[in-house]
């Protein structure tokens, strides 16, 4: 089956019939990028040989130049230096440094010893696929049905819907009478009847911690089953890979149907504004017709919909212009008609609500009474200020019962309001307020001198708000948290890499030169941080395609806003260090039952040739129950040897050597060691877990070195060192407040500070099937930049969960990885870094400390500002990664991003970006939950929505709560309650529905380290109609592969009213994607997209797709595929019927219908509504 | 001119205020050597932990000396911090060892002004009674 290329399987695995739709870091083609540029290791063979047609041509230029030589040919070119034709180049350059893909030396210590000279400065080094591909099995797809036994409580009978009547709207009985203008149907529908939950009785066995040790210790010669077992030593089965090019998609959102733009505010204008009109271009992405509205029935939409397809094409023009146009007002704009903009747009929005103010009195349109925020105070940058993500559907303030002749007049003002961004929306009366696709963060509009400026990616780096307040005080008045989201590490297609003796960095902030730089002259240039003129070396001034010295704006460093250095010896504090993998194995009786050891050891088997590293990567295992078990590896045995240490209070190493042994020399015994391991523990053992001490043995064995530990955990560690004992009550699962989230003891976290000192991770993997307690647990990886994975109930007997962990381990074991990792985050003066969230040390006030960077980690830290910013034109935020790779290379990642300022509160609040500001405040959620307690922590998640409408309202001068019977939100806030409402709802934050503790915990875990996109699928959910399906992508079904893909199908709105009796839809949270197939689905839809023929034949709870020949079902696996290109691993299946005992998974997700605990999303608004201010 | 019981505590306690002005200034330089990065913070709170208790109860002594000796408005005047020590400790994070201070949550911006309010508050309280048991303590002297 197809596989599609993703940009975290960077070695695609299987020939594609669709490209890759995912948004790709902005890209710079390789033809633009000047000689020292190469892509990423992330590259493989395939794909660089595919690049070739695009490199060569600059190829030509830069082959001939002294200092660069070109990058990406994949056979290793005789390629010698030429001289420069400015300076005799010394001829230091050393082969090694121009070698191809293939065969790249070990560059212990400093690959570059010493080029006294400055020229050549850029030597090319070789393109490094240093990035071990992960590898997703597509193997997965192909399981037959299975029913699977229930998991735990879930298997409580949830009578909800009780029939099919209650999924169709029912009347608002629980409505506030003041929803009369609501519309007919209710966003409630009451799901007919209470849906009580039974108390979630626990598994068996869940409360059985603390068992004595009992029965001898097995002590420590090699023992007979290590010797009896087969010796496998074949080749480990690889999967079969072809290689396909990367092919970078363009982003999804935009693939969907056209952007629909409907342009009659402008048009309603007076000839004065005629000008402004003209010189603006028309306005992007205004909000449109009801066209992609599934027919609320309440909405009165009088604007008609010009749908403008090609509208990219359209806006192109003017939008250059735009961004030429919008200086602030102090800088030398030029063009005298430009003085007309800002002149003639006040009076016109004092115009506006003269006329319309008579018409008032029965009119309730607010805007009509009172005039908005004048606008005279604005910018012209401001006023320019055109926003290109207003969503297509929701309705502006013209719905509120407005008759026809009225909003003609209402329709002027609201073209300005368009014009400028600033849309409302009345929260109550847009129904349908969830967009079909997922929204761009807004436009960045940097001024004028950096407008065309490359920003960092909003997938890399993102902010609360795109717009900073220029003050403290302006911030504090618009509520907003301020915030950045940085995904540092990210898998990137097209990262440019380059290397140079010097690289260019501010002598007082030690900022890295970026594309927000001034240049003074040729020769100098103006650090954007701290504002400090530095020199520029000679070399920068360099132009590698002209080959003359001049324009140093030319160089990938100012072209890019993520770039890769190879870092020289002066960022080694050690020779960097070689990837070492330590892996501490639990084999106590529950481990042992679940036989998990099984499932992991043949997936490191079948990857180990997959591991990141070099010739010098080193690998151990350590298994622990009441005991520590070294196995020693070394020349002179023919087996792994068992050494077993009984003294578990005073750990120590039995052997000084060999339990660490090279990955290369040693495979054989390694791969022998992985297969004697699951039968040496298969008989039944003792229901202790030293984990403790065996974290205390890893730590020795790793701390000369550094590295990563690998802990799979199955029960709660009650002996030795770090002892635990159970905390949760499970009759308390479902009270209000939740206890025993902060650690029972640190010494895990103290454990994880050693680690992290000597630059070892801890990652863990908890595969338990009772209480954990994994709020003690995570310590070990939280501080030490570890990540902690949760598989609930894990038994391998259940082979949806063995496929769970074999995907989230293989995508693990291959992923990238960096070793001895230090981040900092710089910010321009007067900002400064408030609180860090994520995995992590923090070492100084902008220095996080990372044993171990993962492409799958995000980071968040709070920002406040310190000083008044209103001088400045923009403010830059510069993440810096410097990190060891697995080939043994110090490297740097810089990112930069640029944010203009903003001096109004309307500006700010129209330019926050609700995503990022989901993502930060759960993790601000998180740490309140632990630092005081969850009550006041959902309390403050939902005041976070209060003050940002009061804000809104006080900046719109709006009425207050209760006199008015709209709730207006700046529409890029618009889906702020939504997405507060669904964090309340999540896991983390859910009381009064029976949670475990751990999965609670490991909610939090996820909230404080995922990165957005993943953060926002597990907060929010994104529910696919299936049925309509068919009739979606039909027209592309046949077509050829190199057409476009076919867009995904609308989101539709997390609530039951949208499910109808006669459909079936998917639902995708991230980690799982639950299809559900209501009774009254098609038998054709059945028997085409399942392969059964009516839908009492579908499982209570399948845990796979079912391979059928039919168009359906192949789409539906495409839609799948695609869904799942973007994340780590592929999500789980799980298919469920509407009447199956377990439906409640799904159903407990529709997060806008009202559960007997928490509120629906209408309640929900009435409640902010009434603490509005 | 008597020396009395009073007199002695008050003697003592100036020996002892000398004391937590020096703590209180290592406390203020410490936490600003970490604001300005120039140290490790598991160094730093690892200096600054074994220091909190001995404060605590330097303090505690001096006021039980003023409870024997009958100095109400001695006592008095140290009767809210003697609660914020006990408050304090109390809501310290979880920690094996004895100390307020923990390297993984002190870098938080928070906790760092506070940290080094309470310093500098703490600091300008000691350098007053200072004086004051000064005032006490000649007042006890020269009384007959």
């Amino acid at each position: 089956m197809a596989h599609i290329p993703n940009q975290y399987n960077n070695v695609p695995g299987h020939q594609t019939s669709m490209p890759g739709p995912f948004p790709q870091h902005n890209q710079i083609p390789p033809s633009q990028v000047p000689g020292p540029v190469k892509q990423d290791g992330n590259f493989n063979p395939a794909s660089i040989a595919a690049m070739n047609s695009q490199t060569n041509h600059f190829n030509q230029s830069t082959n001939s130049s002294p200092a660069f030589n070109h990058p990406g040919m994949l056979p290793p070119l005789p390629t010698s230096l030429q001289s420069s034709p400015m300076r005799p180049m010394k001829t230091t350059v050393t082969q090694n440094q121009l070698q191809n893909i293939q065969n790249i030396p070990v560059n212990s210590g400093s690959p570059h010893p010493s080029n006294p000279s400055p020229f050549p400065p850029n030597i090319q080094r070789p393109q490094i696929n240093n990035n071990a591909p992960p590898l997703i099995s597509t193997s997965q797809y192909n399981q037959p049905f299975m029913n699977g036994p229930t998991t735990g409580p879930i298997g409580n009978v949830n009578h909800y819907p009780p029939n099919s009547s209650s999924f169709s709207p029912t009347p608002p009985t629980n409505l506030p009478p003041t929803s009369s203008n609501y519309g007919p149907s209710s966003l409630n529908s009451n799901y007919g009847g209470n849906q009580r939950l039974p108390m979630s009785s626990m598994p068996p066995g869940y409360s059985q911690p603390n068992v004595p040790i009992s029965g001898p210790p097995i002590s420590g010669p090699p023992l007979t089953g290590l010797r009896n077992s087969p010796v496998t030593t074949g080749p480990p089965g690889n999967l079969p890979m072809t290689n396909v090019p990367n092919i970078s998609g363009p982003p999804v959102p935009p693939l969907g149907p056209p952007r629909s733009n409907a342009i009659n505010g402008p048009t309603m204008m007076g000839p004065s504004t005629a000008s402004v009109h003209s010189q603006m271009g028309p306005p992007k992405g205004l909000p449109s017709g009801p066209l992609s509205l599934p027919a609320g029935p309440q909405l009165r939409q009088p604007m008609p919909p010009n749908i403008n397809p090609p509208q990219h094409q359209l806006n192109n023009g003017p939008l250059e212009q735009q961004g030429y146009i919008a200086g602030p007002p102090n800088m030398p704009a030029g063009k005298p008609g430009l003085q007309s903009g800002p002149v003639s747009g006040p009076p016109m929005s004092h115009s506006g609500p003269g006329p319309a103010s008579g018409i008032s009195g029965q009119n309730t349109n607010i805007q009509n009474r009172y005039p908005p925020m004048p606008y005279t105070n604005l910018s012209p940058q401001q006023q320019m200020q055109v926003q290109q993500n207003i969503a297509k559907q929701f309705p502006t303030h013209n719905l509120y019962g407005v008759t026809q002749q009225m909003s003609n007049l209402s329709v002027t003002k609201q073209g300005f309001d368009q014009l400028w961004g600033h849309q409302m929306v009345d929260l109550m009366q847009c129904k349908n307020i969830l967009p079909e696709y997922l929204e761009e963060p807004p436009e960045i509009k940097l001024a004028h001198q950096f407008a065309e400026s490359p920003n960092c990616s909003s997938e890399i780096f993102r902010c609360t708000v795109n717009r900073i307040p220029e003050s403290n005080s302006l911030l504090q008045k618009s509520r907003l948290p301020l915030g950045i989201l940085i995904h540092p590490f990210k898998d990137l297609n097209h990262l440019p890499v380059i290397q140079c003796t010097t690289i260019v960095r501010c002598r007082a902030c030690r900022t890295y030169i970026n594309p927000f730089v001034y240049f003074v002259d040729s020769k100098r240039w103006k650090c954007n941080l701290c504002y400090r003129v530095n020199d520029l070396p000679e070399e920068f001034q360099y132009d590698p395609l002209s080959k003359s010295y001049g324009d140093p704006s030319r160089r990938p460093e100012i072209k890019s806003a993520t770039i890769e250095f190879i870092a020289p010896s002066e960022y080694m504090l050690r020779p960097p260090q070689p990837a070492v993998y330590l892996f501490l194995l639990d084999v106590s009786q529950i481990a042992r039952e679940s036989g998990y050891l099984q499932v992991v050891c043949e997936t490191l088997k079948t990857n180990l040739e997959q591991l990141p590293g070099d010739a010098r990567t080193q690998i151990g295992f350590i298994c622990y129950d009441a005991h520590v078990h070294y196995y020693l590896m070394s020349e002179g045995l023919t087996r792994p040897k068992e050494m077993t240490v009984l003294d578990i209070d005073e750990i120590f190493l039995p052997s000084p050597e060999s339990l660490l042994v090279n990955l290369g020399e040693y495979k054989d015994m390694v791969k022998e060691l992985l297969t004697i391991l699951p039968q040496r523990y298969s008989t039944p053992g003792v229901p202790a877990s030293a984990l403790g001490a065996a974290l205390q043995a890893a730590y020795k064995l790793m701390a000369p070195t550094g590295g990563r530990i690998t802990v799979f955990q199955t029960c709660l560690p009650n002996i030795g060192p770090g002892g635990l004992h159970s905390r949760e009550d499970p009759n308390a699962r479902s009270s209000k407040d939740v206890a025993h989230l902060n650690p029972a003891t640190d010494f895990f976290k103290r454990i994880a500070l050693d680690c992290s000192g000597a630059q070892v991770a801890v990652d863990l993997f908890l595969l338990s099937s009772q209480y954990c307690d994994l709020a003690t647990l995570s310590g070990m990886s939280k501080f030490s930049a570890g990540t902690v994975y949760h598989i609930p109930l894990f038994r391998a007997q259940r082979p949806w969960q063995a496929e769970q962990l074999t995907q989230m381990f293989t995508r693990y074991l291959t992923r990238k990885i960096g070793f001895e990792a230090v981040m900092r985050v710089r910010c321009t003066r007067g900002i400064s870094i408030h609180t860090f969230h994520g995995n992590f040390f923090v070492r100084s006030t902008d220095l996080l400390s990372l044993p171990n960077v993962s492409p799958d980690a995000g980071f968040g830290m709070q920002l406040t500002i310190e000083e008044s910013l209103s001088d400045l034109q923009q403010v830059c935020f510069q993440a810096a990664l410097l990190y060891t790779s697995s080939k043994g290379e110090r490297r740097i990642r810089v990112h930069t991003l640029a944010l203009p300022i903003a001096n109004t509160l309307p500006d700010i609040l129209h330019a926050a970006d609700q995503q990022c500001i989901i993502g930060l405040l759960s993790k601000m959620a998180v740490d309140r939950c632990v630092s005081a307690s969850m009550s006041e922590a959902k309390e403050a998640l939902i005041n976070a929505a209060v003050d940002m409408l009061s804000a809104h309202r006080l900046a719109q001068n709006l009425p207050a709560g209760a006199a008015a019977a709209a709730l207006h939100a700046p529409a890029p806030l618009r889906l702020l309650p939504l997405y507060v409402l669904a964090l309340l709802k999540r896991k983390a934050f859910r009381t009064g529905t029976s949670t475990r503790l751990d999965e609670r915990v490991a909610d939090m875990c996820l909230m404080k380290c995922a990165p957005l996109p993943a953060l926002l699928r597990v907060v929010h959910p994104d529910l696919y109609a299936l049925h309509a399906l068919p009739a979606h992508a039909h027209a592309h079904a046949h077509a050829h592969a190199d057409a476009p893909p076919p867009p995904l199908p609308p989101r539709l709105q997390l609530s039951a009213e949208r499910i109808s009796m006669n459909g079936a839809y998917l639902l995708d949270d991230g980690e799982t994607m639950i299809i559900y197939v209501c009774h009254g689905v098609s038998p054709a839809f059945l028997s085409e997209t399942f392969g059964v023929a009516a839908f009492s034949q579908l499982p209570d709870e399948a845990r796979s797709l079912p391979k059928v020949e039919s168009e359906g079902n192949e789409q539906l696996h495409a839609l799948i595929e695609k869904l799942n290109d973007d994340r780590p691993y592929p999500a789980s299946i799980l298919i469920l019927r509407d009447n199956s005992p377990s439906r409640q998974l799904f159903t407990e997700r529709l997060i806008e219908d009202r559960v007997e605990s928490a509120f629906s999303y209408y309640e929900f608004l009435q409640h902010i509504k009434t603490q509005v201010k | 001119m008597a020396f009395s019981f009073p007199a002695f505590s008050y003697i003592i306690a100036l020996i002892v205020d000398a004391f937590l002005i020096f703590f209180s200034i290592f406390h203020v330089i410490a936490i600003d050597e970490l604001k300005t990065d120039y140290k490790n913070p598991i160094d730093q709170c690892n200096s600054l932990n074994p220091l909190v208790l001995p404060e605590y109860l330097l303090h505690l002594f001096m006021n039980i000396l003023f409870l024997l000796s009958g100095e109400w408005i001695s006592l008095l005047i140290n009767v809210p911090l003697i609660l914020y020590h006990i408050h304090r400790y109390r809501t310290r994070p979880v920690m094996s060892d004895p100390g307020l201070y923990d390297p993984t949550s002190i870098m938080n911006a928070d906790v760092l002004t506070v940290c080094q309010r309470e310093g500098w508050i703490k600091l300008a309280f000691y350098l007053l009674s200072f004086f004051l048991y000064l005032y006490g303590m000649i007042v006890v002297l020269i009384a007959v």
